[in-house]
């Protein structure tokens, strides 16, 4: 049973600040994450590879820097990492994204000889929270999907995943391959092992370029121009509200009061 | 064919067991807008066992025009019957819009079809706006852990396709007498295209059952609760107020509440009329979640916590008091 997991090194948004004067993003010295749906992707893998053995590879596309990120992957149990990486896949939407990604699947698994049964993703990034390019990647390589994962296991050759749904869970099975994408798990990513962590060191990370890819990729359908969707403006959103204090003599006096200004207001 | 040719606001109606869910009749509402402004009509599509509760629903909710297929593949969502069916759909009658609720449903279907009809999709907006002349819409959705907002628009490729949260557009007052075109298509799912089988699907009951995103009232719980059992009073409070129970990720992180109660980056996300958050801060990442409720309200200990910054109502003072203080007086007023 061997695995894809596709991963993203993204900014923590929960670091992110405000300029109060202004109201633009500071990117600047936001540190640089393995996106934490990722994170359960990989766990849901490695355990997936305890239970049916295997190989868990890991895939990102990024800039170089985004090679430290595979490096984490590494250390907490990936078998081995490679990076999608070029000046022509900047600026790709999520469709352009997951074209090149499902490329650079075929070019791996022609360049490795093996197949990959289950390709992981995170449900989304928190940087884009699109959620789309699981899905997309799925369309892209014409296999099953199985999103808002929360466990797979293999079972008789196939794989059994429980995901979320909105009236409660459901278990699907479906046949190998295929494209399961993760939502919050019960497990967290597990801790980087001092051995997992001297492999990752002196592991080899190595980059797939649209060079590389050529002939198997059609660069109009990367970056910028093989994108449908532009961003045509971004803006911060405006939070500056009037807070209604409620202080009454005490906190008791303070809910009751509350309780009826919103009701006066008939917002309950 | 030339985009002129691309006609019509398609608006996905999901059903449960043949009802059509809330925010495909939601959708109707701005569908309607648009439609209006582009003199065009605003389509509702229907894919289930048996439509006709849901094509009711649609026409007094709004729609010109009702695409219904009935099959029994559509009976329980799957991913591949439902990309076929749409897929059929749009290549037959060419929508110039199409959108779909960011639900679980929509945002597993939206990326799947958008992929496979080889054109954009915007996830989660919360806010559209079109220009009359060159039919283009600009979808408008948080991103960055709602720290930025994006107007984001597809301009070469049709339809163009959004998904829309929950709970942002009003449905419009349903009229049960207004009667829509029903155009009914025979679409059997061929054998072998769905490649996923259902073994097992749970309701949760009622009780257990979180629908945060349909939920007009909200009480949330954090960090300042302490532990699960104080989660007693947020319960309270939600059931006088016949609301859903929500939480912030520190209290589900603490294992006090289960995660399918998460409210913000890594939960869900939630515009109801009314969010009460008790004992919660206001991370960014729990603001990304709930900061489009119309009415927000703060009970925190801290007077500085960033929660009152997006607040309407706040009060400074122990949860404890405040909170079974609120059950007394609502209690008090309903009875009235």
């Amino acid at each position: 049973m061997n695995s894809l997991v596709c991963v993203k090194q993204v900014p923590d948004t929960t670091a992110v600040k405000i300029d109060p004067v202004t109201n633009t993003l500071i990117r600047e010295g936001v540190p640089s994450i393995l996106n934490p749906f990722d994170g359960f992707a990989l766990e849901m893998a490695l355990r997936l590879r305890e239970q049916a053995g295997g190989t868990v590879t890991l895939l990102s596309m990024g800039p170089p820097q985004a090679a430290e990120t595979l490096r984490t992957c590494l250390a907490v149990g990936g078998d081995r990492a490679f990076l999608v990486s070029g000046r022509e896949f900047g600026g790709s939407d999520t469709l352009a994204t997951s074209y090149i990604l499902s490329c650079a699947v075929k070019a791996l698994e022609e360049r490795t000889g093996e197949r990959f049964d289950v390709i992981f993703c995170g449900k989304q990034a928190i940087d884009g929270d699109t959620g789309q390019v699981g899905p997309e990647l799925a369309e892209h390589l014409d296999l099953p999907q199985i999103t808002y994962a929360t466990d797979a296991v293999q079972e008789n050759g196939r794989l059994r995943v429980r995901r979320e749904t909105a009236e409660g869970y459901e278990v699907l099975e479906c046949g190998l391959p295929a494209v399961v994408s993760v939502t919050k798990t019960a497990y967290e990513l597990r801790y980087a092992t001092v051995k997992g962590i001297f492999f990752s060191n002196r592991a080899e990370i190595p980059v797939i370029t649209p060079q590389e890819m050529e002939g198997k990729i059609d660069l109009s359908r990367a970056g910028l121009k093989g994108s449908p969707t532009k961003v045509k403006k971004s803006f911060t959103p405006q939070r500056s509200k009037q807070c209604a204090l409620v202080d009454e003599a005490s906190p008791a006096a303070s809910g009751t009061r509350l309780a009826a200004l919103l009701f006066e207001a008939n917002k309950i | 064919m030339a985009f002129c040719d691309y006609q019509d606001i398609w608006v996905l109606i999901e059903t449960s067991q043949g009802k059509a869910a809330g925010v495909g009749l939601e959708l109707l509402a701005p569908g309607a807008e648009l439609a209006h402004r582009l003199g065009q009509r605003v389509a509702a599509v229907i894919l289930g066992a048996h439509n006709s509760e849901a094509e009711q629903a649609a026409a007094a909710y709004g729609a010109d025009v009702i695409y219904s297929a009935e099959d029994p593949a559509y009976a329980h969502y799957s991913t591949d019957a439902y990309t076929y069916g749409m897929a059929a759909l749009v290549e037959k009658y060419h929508p110039s819009i199409l959108m779909i609720g960011a639900t679980i449903i929509g945002r597993d279907l939206g990326p799947r079809l958008s992929c496979r009809l080889r054109t954009g999709l915007t996830a989660d907006c919360t806010s559209l706006d079109v220009d009359a002349e060159s039919g283009i819409l600009s979808w408008t959705r948080p991103a960055f852990g709602g720290n930025l907002m994006a107007a984001i628009q597809c301009e070469n490729t049709r339809p163009q396709m959004g998904t829309v949260r929950p709970g942002v557009f009003k449905k419009v007052p349903p009229d049960w007498g207004r009667t829509a075109e029903i155009i009914r298509e025979r679409l059997p799912v061929p054998g072998g295209v769905v490649r996923t089988t259902l073994v097992e699907s749970i309701r949760e009951t009622a009780a257990e059952l979180v629908k945060l995103e349909d939920a007009e009232i909200i009480v949330s719980g954090g960090r300042g609760l302490g532990n699960a059992e104080n989660f007693s009073c947020i319960r309270e409070l939600a059931e006088v107020l016949g609301g859903a129970v929500g939480a912030s990720r520190a209290a589900v992180d603490a294992g006090w509440i289960p995660h399918v109660h998460q409210v913000g980056q890594t939960g869900k996300t939630v515009a109801p009329k009314v969010y009460i958050a008790c004992g919660i801060s206001g991370a960014i990442q729990h603001l990304a979640g709930m900061s489009g409720s119309d009415c927000i309200v703060a009970i925190n200990k801290d007077p500085d916590a960033p929660i009152f910054g997006v607040a309407d109502y706040g009060v400074v003072g122990d949860l404890f008091q405040v909170i079974p203080a609120m059950v007394k007086e609502i209690k008090r007023l309903k009875a009235e």
